[in-house]
């Protein structure tokens, strides 16, 4: 068990634990714990791109380069911003400065919003050049595999914006309960959610380079 | 934190007397009564389960289909499999037994999450309306398997529906998963040391690392076979130049560590059942901790066992075969360990412990066949017959539902607060022992013979055996059924247990039973090993084993 | 063995290779051990529960809780023992996978439901097999739809049969007689109907049979006439004036790749530079190939692999195993392709 975490002392503890601290510390090896079983639900895609990227090196370099690097890049620029402003919210909500804490989780839902935005734009962008497979276009490219990265693309990014928006969903309802209530749970709620945006946010970081720097 | 007042024992408040309304049950956080709760739905699934076997076994007494049509038995042994693996075998002993138990073994009020545990039940049930709504108005046919492209690009069943029935219940084993690692890491008792667990905990902590770990890898597979049917978004499409043994590699890397889920909280059912009905502490308790957890671990490593004749590369199967191996060290040790526990013990028989004999005679049938599966060409000619079939139903069934029973009737007077009765409890656990043997025995040799597993129809020459198989169903099926009528009897005209019927040392036996709603009126300190047993009816210091000698 | 034998209750199936015999001798071996493993537990379980039941007078004194000289030996010892099971095993398998060179090949389609098999000579049936004894046989397998698995029990093999590659499977039968054949993956509907015969004939009684049928051509003519029909002979024929490697010789020898690599010529890679062309681009060549994917049915592949095939490996004697990469055509025995 770790320091009893500042502005910990008005949580008010559930009967089943003996004391706030171990409630705290309950809830946190719980997130880590789900962390670990959504880092193999993503671990499939990886093993995907893998396996899928030695069959096909030409269908994957050649669909690769058909991404768009510079929103992907801006994009993880975004997601790796939200994540430092998701960490000044911990620190914001240690030290008990609730309009800071506020003024960062507004910073990440808004960051996570624009990745969501960008990521809809190249959606679209992909759909009008047809690399949105069945999507009522022909596919443009022709080596074998291209469309299997297309596929696995589509899959793993739509997984992943799923999970970002569970993320923002979360992050508001926390940002309104503090800003309206200012309840004790709200330090431990900062500290889980923050866990999972930095999940999300290391995912992107493994996916970014299987998709977009294969073979450039 | 209530506090349960000292009332006259017949007033007393206990978890099940506080409130009696639906809501009650339907609110509850309670890990006792969603344990109840899981107890109920999960007898549902095996019956619903059983009757699809019952037709199975009907279908195959003859060699010709007259019972079903073709595409009706396919869908029959799809219902068996997909509602017996995770609507019963994957959450049996877990989230009833493990459930009710659990907190009370470690001096816990609760599991770490009790909302949690709700939320999981009522996945669990909406998966479960889910998968037999779609298995049965309609069905599927691809087995529980879903082996691609059969299931994405050729069936024509309700594969969707299913798979999404089959994902949303990973949840609730996820759910289930993540609360008990949590609560054995932080709500142990002041006193209880890892290493005075009771095996069942850390058979429970083994079980929920694979649950927690696999499961995912399980629903992203199906969610990638849902997409490829539902969008046309081929992952696993040849025709694309995918992989469809990529799908398999994902499927079994989930699937056989679920072997280990059914199983080790088996184990740790039969070690707590042994150790008290011999009277003595468990021999050798650091290794057979230890072997749950390498069991675990290598189980991750074994996936491709399932795959020798599927076309993947023969250093593959080597090492994969190794691997097979390697598993069965730790097992190996569970059962001469079980046996030594037995050595100069005060053995009474009564119906757990013959459940838990039953499971080690299982288990090992179940284990010997499992190594020539392991041997590569062996394997070449036994897989995808009825050798499989036979092998893992011991495991998974023969073994794994032994040992539900065994720790069902063990705990039942925790539970209820009444005993069951002996007489036919031990005529059921004689039943489905010898039932199971007849059932399955015949099996290995018509698969050695060369019987396909999910053959509607079959060559004359097998009818011999599968008419003894059948015929040895009809006595497990009876087994099966038994305990439904003399434990729901025993609620109302069941002797009053007390609150340690078994002279038990677990914390469990520690408080009254029914246990009250909140376990303990004070969280008790632990200060002994676990199983400090002393012969039944002996008081005070008679044993010669004293915890220095146990230390040792 | 008689057709009639096959109906009735058997306690033993007979094994008709040396193979199949070595799988049943591991196999009962094997259990042997394991069961001698098992007799101290099947001994003393039983004993205890009985000496040492509640209320007997058995000495309980100086009961121990753990040994660890005891423990470990029987957690090492048992593996140690099965190792040898697990190495004989192995190897086994590791012989089924590499056919004999000189074996008779056999070309096998599975299909939704039944099985389709194509003596070289282009004798074709369905459901059943004949081969000869005493002779190496080889099945080159592919599905035509989902995945299938070819199993024969009297020799102890089956093999899974992919929708997008070829598998192969071999035997020698020595017994004559017939055999099943049984579909082993579940493929749908009428998978336990997926069942033939295999009949083990004398070589002179199969040679007769062979000749009794009339084939239209040997499977690698009808192979050349595809070949044609297909276009396939306006590049790469002699005469073509479309750049494209020849494909004499080509059979079984290693090919150069445009990316640096080396794939060795063989059925699966002849399908897929047919289907995929783009997946093995031979060095020296532009891949210009289209691809045939959708157009040719697995029956049509099996004749035009088998037409290849019958241009013959690169004769040893003659050709220098050189790569011309200018991209000056070599002469007829060019190895180069990309077909």
């Amino acid at each position: 068990m770790t320091r009893p975490l500042p502005g910990a002392e008005g949580v008010a503890v559930q009967e089943q634990y003996e004391s706030a601290d171990q409630q705290m510390s309950a809830n946190r090896l719980g997130m880590w714990v789900f962390l670990a079983s959504e880092v193999m639900l993503f671990g499939g895609f990886f093993l995907g791109f893998l396996v899928y990227r030695v069959m096909h090196p030409q269908g994957f370099e050649e669909a690769a380069s058909h991404t768009d690097l510079l929103i992907g890049t801006v994009n993880t620029v975004v997601l790796l911003t939200s994540s430092l402003t998701v960490a000044l919210a911990v620190t914001a909500v240690r030290h008990g400065r609730r309009g800071m804490g506020i003024g960062c989780l507004a910073a990440t839902v808004g960051l996570g919003a624009a990745f969501l935005a960008l990521k809809g734009y190249e959606y679209w962008k992909e759909y009008g050049e047809g690399l949105m497979p069945h999507a009522g276009k022909p596919f443009p490219l022709h080596e074998e595999g291209t469309m299997l990265f297309f596929n696995l693309y589509f899959a793993a990014t739509g997984l992943h914006a799923a999970h970002l928006t569970l993320g923002i969903v979360m992050m508001s309802t926390i940002a309104v309960l503090w800003a309206v209530r200012g309840t004790a749970r709200v330090p431990e709620l900062v500290e889980s959610g923050a866990l999972y945006w930095h999940l999300i946010d290391v995912i992107w970081i493994w996916l970014y380079p299987l998709i977009y720097l294969a073979g450039r | 934190m209530t506090a349960t007042a000292t009332n006259p024992a017949s007033q007393r408040p206990t978890y099940l007397n506080h409130a009696y309304t639906l809501w009650s049950w339907l609110s509850t956080t309670d890990h006792k009564r969603i344990g109840m709760l899981y107890l109920g739905t999960l007898t549902l699934m095996f019956f619903i389960g059983g009757l699809a076997a019952t037709l199975i076994r009907l279908e195959l007494m003859t060699p010709v289909g007259d019972v079903l049509s073709a595409d009706g038995y396919n869908k029959v042994f799809t219902i068996h499999g997909v509602i017996m693996v995770w609507f019963f075998l994957v959450p049996s002993i877990p989230n009833t037994l493990g459930n009710f138990i659990l907190p009370l073994m470690i001096g816990a009020r609760d599991l770490a999450f009790p909302r949690l545990n709700l939320a999981s039940w009522y996945i669990f049930v909406a998966a479960s309306i889910m998968a037999l709504y779609f298995l049965l108005a309609g069905g599927v046919d691809t087995g529980w398997t879903f082996y691609t492209p059969y299931s994405s690009m050729f069936s024509n069943s309700n594969v969707t529906g299913v798979i999404a029935a089959v994902f949303i219940v990973g949840f609730s084993s996820i759910a289930t998963g993540v609360n008990f690692i949590v609560t054995i890491h932080k709500m142990r008792a002041p006193g209880m040391t890892w290493f005075r667990m009771p095996i069942l905990c850390w058979s429970l902590y083994a079980t929920s690392l694979v649950i927690v770990l696999a499961t995912p890898v399980l629903a992203i597979s199906l969610l990638l076979v849902a997409l490829e049917r539902v969008a046309g978004v081929g992952i696993f499409d040849p025709a694309l130049g995918g992989d469809p043994l990529l799908f398999q590699h994902l499927f079994w890397f989930y699937s056989h560590p679920a072997v280990y889920i059914m199983i080790l909280p088996g184990m740790g059912v039969t070690t707590e059942i042994i150790a008290c009905f011999a009277r003595r502490r468990i021999f050798g308790y650091r290794f057979i901790a230890f072997s749950s957890m390498a069991i675990a671990l290598i189980g991750f490593g074994v996936w491709g066992h399932h795959m020798f004749v599927a076309g993947q590369s023969a250093v593959a199967a080597i090492v994969f075969s190794l691997m097979s191996f390697l598993i069965a060290v730790p097992s190996a040790i569970k059962v001469y360990t079980w046996t030594a526990t037995l050595y100069k013990g005060d053995i009474r028989m009564a119906a757990p412990l013959v459940y838990a004999l039953s499971f080690i005679v299982l288990f090992v049938i179940g284990g010997i066949t499992g190594l020539i599966l392991a041997s590569l060409a062996l394997d070449v000619h036994v897989t995808d017959t009825y050798f499989v079939i036979s092998h893992f139903h011991f495991i998974m069934v023969g073994a794994s539902v032994s040992a539900y029973m065994g720790g069902l009737h063990f705990w039942w007077p925790k539970m209820t607060g009444r005993m069951y009765a002996e007489r036919p409890a031990l005529l059921a656990a004689l039943f489905i022992g010898i039932g199971f043997v007849l059932t399955f025995l015949p099996q290995f040799w018509a698969g050695y013979l060369g019987m396909p597993r999910r053959y509607h129809e079959y060559p004359d020459e097998f009818q011999v055996l599968n008419v003894m198989s059948s015929a040895g169903a009809g006595i497990l099926g009876l087994g099966y059924a038994m305990p439904l009528f003399y434990l729901t009897w025993s609620l109302r005209h069941g002797e009053p247990a007390g609150d340690n019927p078994w002279q038990a040392t677990g914390l469990e036996w520690s408080v009254p039973s029914p246990p009250p709603k909140h376990n303990f009126v004070e969280i008790p300190v632990v200060e002994h090993e676990a199983y400090s047993y002393r012969p039944f009816g002996a008081q005070g210091s008679e044993r010669v084993e004293s915890d220095e000698e146990i230390q040792r | 063995m008689t057709p009639d034998d096959t109906t009735s209750f058997r306690w033993w199936t007979d094994a008709v290779s040396s193979h199949a015999e070595r799988v049943d001798a591991l196999t009962f071996g094997f259990l042997g051990l394991l069961a001698l493993l098992v007799i101290p537990v099947a001994i003393l379980l039983p004993y205890f529960v009985v000496h040492y039941r509640e209320g007997s007078p058995a000495s309980r004194k100086r009961a121990p809780s753990n040994n660890r000289r005891l423990e470990w030996g029987w957690s090492i010892i048992p593996f140690l023992l099965s190792l040898y099971f697990f190495w004989h095993a192995a190897v086994l398998f590791l012989d089924q996978q590499r056919p004999p060179e000189d074996a008779m090949e056999i070309a096998v389609v599975g299909k939704q439901w039944m099985w389709k098999f194509q003596h070289p000579g282009g004798q074709g049936e369905i459901d059943s097999l004949h081969v000869p004894a005493g002779v190496p046989v080889r099945l080159r397998m592919i599905s035509q739809d989902v995945i299938h698995s070819l199993f024969l029990p009297a020799l102890r093999i089956k093999q899974d049969v992919l929708p997008d590659r070829y598998t192969d499977l071999w035997f020698q039968a020595e017994k004559t007689g017939r055999y099943h054949i049984l579909c082993a993956e579940f493929c749908g509907t009428a998978h336990s109907r997926m069942r033939g015969e295999l009949v083990v004939m004398e070589p002179e009684a199969y040679q007769a049979w062979l000749d009794a049928r009339e084939p239209d051509d040997t499977l690698a003519a009808r192979g050349e006439k595809l070949f044609r029909a297909y276009g396939c002979s306006g590049c790469h024929g002699e005469n073509s004036v479309v750049r494209a490697p020849s494909l004499a010789g080509l059979w079984g020898s290693p090919v150069p790749l445009a990316d640096g690599g080396t794939v060795t010529a063989d059925a699966t890679y002849v399908r897929d530079s047919i289907l995929f062309p783009q997946r093995h681009v031979a060095a020296g060549y532009r891949p210009i190939m289209p691809s045939f994917r959708g157009q040719i049915g697995e029956d049509d592949l099996v004749e035009l692999v088998a037409y290849i095939q019958s241009l013959g490996s690169r004769d040893r004697r003659a050709a220098p195993v050189r790569q011309d990469r200018d991209g000056e055509q070599t002469d007829e025995a060019g190895e180069t392709t990309s077909p």
